[in-house]
């Protein structure tokens, strides 16, 4: 059974072909069942294979198979090889299970783009290296599926590439992970270079995994750092998050499918793939989560403020991915993939959700021109509610699940991580307000867009409202995999994972165990001291959501003049925050402009006046340069050739005879 | 050291310049002929010279296919060929980038057709026959041999400046020669004053003795000589000029092939005759292929010419090369092999889009084109798939040459991997904006809205580039394992050779000669 786990990158890689060759030629409707029976084939070896590790042990559940060896060189050799193992099951099942979905979602968002079979070709090449990235062996072929996951984010968001807006979105997007790469690159280099000092030679995580114990505290240090500014890149998180809010310029499945269920979190994949590196680095486990909360505030802050309804989201995708790198960073990895599967399921659908919306505006993304939508698109507004109701942590959905266990895992390490509780927590009120704001800004209230726009208003066809309605249910269900011990439940998604992380969560609580003041406190009066005080967490947490959405409902369903008085009373913060606090001007002014600079003064400057003056200056000194061109100029270039070739001729002819005799 | 009973790599060098003869009695009125002819014998070239592959003993280090005959006994010159792994992936980079240039001259040149096609023979013959030479003086009528022809290229068939970038051309690379050329002379002698005999053999020179402040002379004469046409910072600037003159065909193998030539050099002369001066130079070169790296794609990214940008783009891809090389580690030497490899072939892409381009639109100015993935998608295709080559993508050959470079220039000073590494993120800006401005957008110029997407023997062409791109992005184990031998057993040569001058810096001449000559043998 080992022997058909490549099958599941495998199918999308023939989808792709087909489309790509065929694309043009073929109907639509054969170009759309091509790409959605690829995702559906590798969903159902997914599934198949995660049925199989049911029936086995779980420490036998680990397939693994090298297919060639790929990168040979003198003691580096890289090969194209898979792993799966429980952590890349679940990415596989979310890879292809959400995104063929949203395959067929965008059947019907795309049906009148002239670009339709492009659009199918990239999106099954996108997910093909998002299956390379997940399933691979070996850090070096998870940095080819990184790279070209960028690679198709950046032909995606460009996808209308006649509007400027776009191309530039795609440009940055894809610049901004390249330096988020060279992180992750020169992790790859010193990683090697380390364990190569000791003999050994290898990026396959079994091996490194192996062998981690002879890496230097210092080295596993660096090292973690620098694959960390490699997820900061791809996972948008501070300081490399600008790219992620402009890349909305493309189709709005696309921002659902990999600026929010998949490709964004594979930064957070990373850190739980080499879960074992970053266990012995636990300042990087504390930066990581540092970040992450930062993050998570610092963009839910930004979200507070935006009125088109895809930067919201964006916005909150980025505060998201923030709560993610905190579960991983307080050492609970399985809290964090928890996080990323569930906010695949509800971030995924609020995108698809937005996109009906758009659609049924018209092309509208402006929230002020909207309102009251609810009547007239029930399926679209009823699943969106499912989804901010998950998002904002309402007590059985999805959302409150595996956020309330990564909040309680921050807490439980205690020390310095209680303020990244208590930030986490704070921002948590505020992704609930966010969520409801946009909620009630776009469904509820009186209809503000143009009378043209409202008589066009209609639900979409089942094609997209299907893959609505399943996604809401998963934002419901999805949480009931990891139902905490102390709710009755048996949070089967972290026993499902011990395996992967069982060592590494163990490292951890011995390294944040000198800093476990609280828990500690809580540990002295027995395990039900522990127990209740996740519970008063648990009720904390329910509490702050539900403050987040009665602001929400008192400030846009009740006195919607409220926020206005406030926006006139604060216009200069307001206007700071409206403006994403000018980062994006910021970093402009300083990179942008300062490699523009440097780069006219070495073009212009040094490289025509300075390095090419000198040499010409040289030349002509030599008076060499005036012959050859007086006579060059004076009409003998044919003559000149001529002698050249027949002179060199002769040379070699007189050569060849010498030889031959 | 095997020997072939067929004297393939002769035949290799002179079945171009027999074509450029024959054409000679051909009557310049029948260019469909001349045409026709060129490419069959380009075509022949190149199937000529696959069976180099097949044949090729991988697992043996010395050089195979040799030819020798005795030339000029009395002097020492002897015509003496032989290729190894190194030489053999060039060799076949040079013949099936010459197949392309003739295609990609078919309409681009109308004016004095005949001599065009038979100066690029000519100029085939010299390249390969630079390839193949272990005779440096043989080695040295190639090399200038295919001054000429080059010079010619940009000289007659180029742009408006031509004449000021074809001269400027030749006095850089002459500059160059004439000090190589002393050096050789100064070699000689020196190989004569301690073994007392007279030889041009690269192999014995190989294992003489020169003392090591004689060697930081000599190759320091060599070595610029090969700098200058690899180009490195700072004697890059005649470059950038010959390109933007030169016609498409000669853009291409001028980047594919000629700049090659340089590190070619380096591997076959500069390092392993004065490996004690490699060594020592080694900041002095790994710095210069740094701020070539970072400098060229820098001055790339404001070029508004796109010949220019792309010239400037080598100045940085050579950088990788030399930085690679001069890491002297299996993966930096194997990586900036390959390299050469993947710059002929997707620089050289990069130059055949510009010259369809330009067969178009008739300018190369950025600011001329913008909106063309519009009129021209099947193009765009083509030339996002070299962008991204040229930027190393994973999955393209660009990546596989410049991850290895990198890490193994990590391997050996971790500073100049990290700087070189910054060279990923630049290289993304420049290639990435360039693409924008030429292919996004709305078409804004009137000329540019109807223009006419590739026809089938452009599409012939960059199908051929494209499929060597993903070839050997995926599976470069074909093109590795031809070499693996041969660098290895580069590596521990020249790694020996630097540990007998050490100790020869310390114990008496001969005593050192007597002890080590007999395994350096």
């Amino acid at each position: 059974m080992v022997d058909y786990i490549w099958l599941i990158p495998v199918f999308p890689a023939v989808g792709f072909l087909i489309n790509a060759f065929f694309g043009k030629k073929l109907p639509k409707a054969v170009v759309s069942w091509v790409a959605c029976l690829a995702l559906f084939a590798s969903f159902v070896v997914s599934v198949t294979i995660l049925f199989q590790f049911f029936q086995l042990p779980p420490e036998e559940r680990v397939f693994e198979r090298n297919i060639f060896n790929w990168i040979t060189s003198g003691e580096f050799n890289a090969t194209v090889g898979f792993r799966i193992d429980p952590l890349s099951i679940i990415m596989c099942l979310v890879v292809t299970g959400v995104g063929f979905l949203i395959h067929v979602y965008s059947v019907g968002y795309m049906h009148n783009d002239e670009g339709y079979p492009r659009y199918f070709t990239y999106l099954n090449l996108f997910v093909f290296m998002m299956l390379i990235l997940v399933t691979a062996n070996n850090i070096l072929l998870m940095f080819v599926g990184w790279e070209g996951v960028g690679l198709c984010s950046y032909l995606l968001i460009g996808f209308w590439f006649r509007k400027d807006s776009a191309a530039n979105a795609g440009k940055k997007a894809f610049i901004v992970n390249r330096i988020g790469d060279f992180g992750f690159l020169l992790g790859i280099f010193l990683l090697f270079v380390s364990l190569g000092d000791h003999g050994v030679w290898t990026l396959n995580y079994g091996e490194v995994q192996k062998n981690a114990h002879l890496l230097s505290a210092s080295a596993a240090t660096l090292i973690t750092l620098l694959f960390f500014i490699g997820a900061t890149g791809k996972s948008a998180q501070l300081p490399l998050y600008i790219w992620l809010p402009d890349a909305m310029e493309g189709p709005t499945p696309v921002s659902s499918l990999i600026h929010a269920a998949t490709m964004v979190t594979a930064g957070v994949y990373m850190v739980a793939r080499l879960n074992f590196l970053y266990s012995m680095a636990p300042q990087i486990m504390f930066l990581v989560a540092l970040v992450g909360v930062l993050t998570a505030i610092f963009s839910a802050s930004i979200g507070l403020a935006q009125n088109d309804i895809k930067r919201v989201l964006a916005y909150s995708t980025v505060s998201q991915l923030g709560y993610m790198f905190v579960g991983v960073g307080v050492g609970a990895y399985a809290a964090g993939i928890f996080h990323l599967m569930t906010h695949a399921f509800f971030k995924g659908l609020l995108f698809l959700g937005a996109g009906s919306v758009i659609h049924a505006m018209s092309g509208e993304q402006d929230m002020r021109k909207m309102g009251g939508l609810r009547k007239k698109i029930p399926i679209t507004y009823w699943t969106f509610v499912f989804a901010c109701v998950a998002i904002a942590g309402v007590p059985g959905f999805s959302g409150f699940f595996s956020k309330d266990e990564i909040l309680w895992k921050a807490f439980s390490a205690g020390g310095p991580y209680l303020i990244i509780w208590a930030i986490a927590a704070i921002a948590a009120g505020m992704t609930a307000f966010y969520m409801f704001r946009l909620l009630f800004g776009t469904f509820h209230g009186e209809c503000r867009a143009s009378e043209e726009v409202k008589h066009h208003i209609h639900e979409s066809p089942k094609v997209m409202t299907i893959p609505l309605m399943i996604l809401a249910g998963l934002s419901v269900v999805g949480g009931y995999v990891g139902v905490p011990h102390i709710l009755g439940g048996a949070n089967r998604i972290e026993q499902f994972l011990e395996p992967v992380f069982g060592g590494a969560g163990e490292h951890t609580a011995l390294a944040g165990g000198g800093l476990n003041i609280i828990s500690q406190a809580f540990a002295s009066e027995g395990a039900g001291g522990a127990g209740s005080a996740e519970m008063t967490l648990m009720i904390l947490s329910v509490v702050i959501a539900f403050i987040g959405i009665y602001i929400a409902y008192r400030l846009y369903i009740k006195n919607p003049e409220i926020p206005k008085r406030f926006v006139e009373r604060f216009s200069g913060l307001h206007r700071v925050v409206y403006n994403k606090y000018f980062v994006d001007e910021i970093y402009g002014a300083i990179f942008v402009r300062g490699l523009f600079g440097l780069g006219t003064v070495l073009k212009s400057f040094f490289d025509e006046i300075v390095i090419d003056g000198t040499i010409n200056g040289v030349a002509a000194l030599l008076g060499w340069a005036g012959s050859l061109l007086r006579r060059v100029q004076s009409g003998y270039v044919q003559g000149y050739a001529f002698a050249m070739i027949v002179g060199a001729i002769i040379v070699i002819g007189y050569l060849v005879v010498r030889v031959m005799m | 050291m095997g020997s072939s009973c067929f004297p393939i790599l002769s035949l290799l060098i002179y079945v171009p310049l027999l074509g450029a003869v024959t054409l000679l009695f051909v009557r310049r009125e029948h260019e469909a002929y001349i045409k026709g002819f060129t490419l069959v014998l380009s075509l022949i070239e190149f199937a000529l010279s696959i069976p180099l592959y097949f044949y090729f003993n991988e697992k043996t280090v010395g050089m195979q296919f040799v030819e020798r005959r005795a030339w000029f006994p009395e002097w020492g010159i002897t015509y003496f060929l032989g290729i190894d792994g190194i030489s053999l992936l060039l060799i076949l980079l040079t013949t099936f980038l010459t197949v392309l240039c003739v295609l990609c001259s078919w309409r681009a040149i109308e004016k004095r057709v005949k001599e065009y096609y038979i100066t690029f023979l000519f100029l085939e013959t010299a390249m390969v026959g630079t390839l193949c030479s272990l005779d440096l003086v043989l080695f040295y009528i190639f090399w200038e041999l295919m001054l000429i022809p080059m010079y010619l290229l940009i000289g007659v068939w180029g742009g408006p400046k031509r004449v000021y970038a074809a001269i400027k051309f030749f006095l850089f690379t002459m500059a160059g020669s004439v000090l190589m050329l002393l050096a050789i002379f100064a070699l000689y002698f020196q190989f004569y004053k301690a073994t007392g005999t007279y030889t041009f053999d690269v192999l014995q020179l190989y294992n003489g003795h020169i003392p090591v402040s004689t060697q930081y002379w000599l190759f320091a004469a060599f070595a610029l000589s090969f700098a200058i046409k690899v180009p490195m910072f700072p004697v890059h600037t005649w470059l950038p000029d010959a390109h933007t003159e030169a016609p498409t065909a000669g853009s291409v193998i001028l980047a594919g092939v000629l700049l090659k030539m340089g590190t070619y050099g380096f591997l076959r002369f500069a390092i392993p005759l004065f490996p004690a001066a490699a060594h020592a130079a080694i900041p002095i070169i790994s710095i210069l292929a740094l701020v070539g790296i970072i400098y060229g794609a820098i001055v790339s990214m404001m070029q508004p010419d796109l010949k220019r940008l792309i010239a400037f783009s080598s100045v940085s891809h050579l950088g990788y090369v030399m930085l690679g090389m001069f890491a002297f580690n299996m993966q930096g030497m194997e990586g900036s092999i390959y390299q050469m490899l993947n710059h002929g072939v997707s620089t050289g892409g990069l130059f055949l889009i510009v010259g369809m381009l330009y067969e178009r639109r008739h300018t190369r100015m950025i600011a001329d084109f913008g909106g063309l993935a519009t009129p021209m998608p099947i193009l765009a295709i083509f030339f996002m798939i070299v962008t991204l080559s040229s930027v190393a993508l994973p999955g393209t050959n660009g990546f596989v040459g410049e991850f290895l470079i990198l890490l193994g220039a990590f391997r050996a000073n971790m500073l100049y991997g990290i700087l070189g590494t910054t060279g990923v993120v630049l290289g993304a800006v420049y290639m990435f904006w360039m693409f924008q401005r030429v292919m996004f957008g709305e078409v804004k110029k009137e000329e540019n809205r109807k223009l006419v997407d590739l026809g089938k023997r452009e599409v012939l062409i960059l199908c051929s580039v494209v499929f060597f791109i993903v070839l050997m992005g995926v599976y470069p184990k074909m093109f590795f394992k031809k070499m693996d031998t041969s660098v290895e057993g580069f590596l521990k040569f020249v790694k020996e050779r630097n540990a007998y001058y050490m100790a020869s810096e310390v114990m008496p001449v001969k005593v050192v000669l007597e002890t080590v000559k007999k395994p350096a043998e």
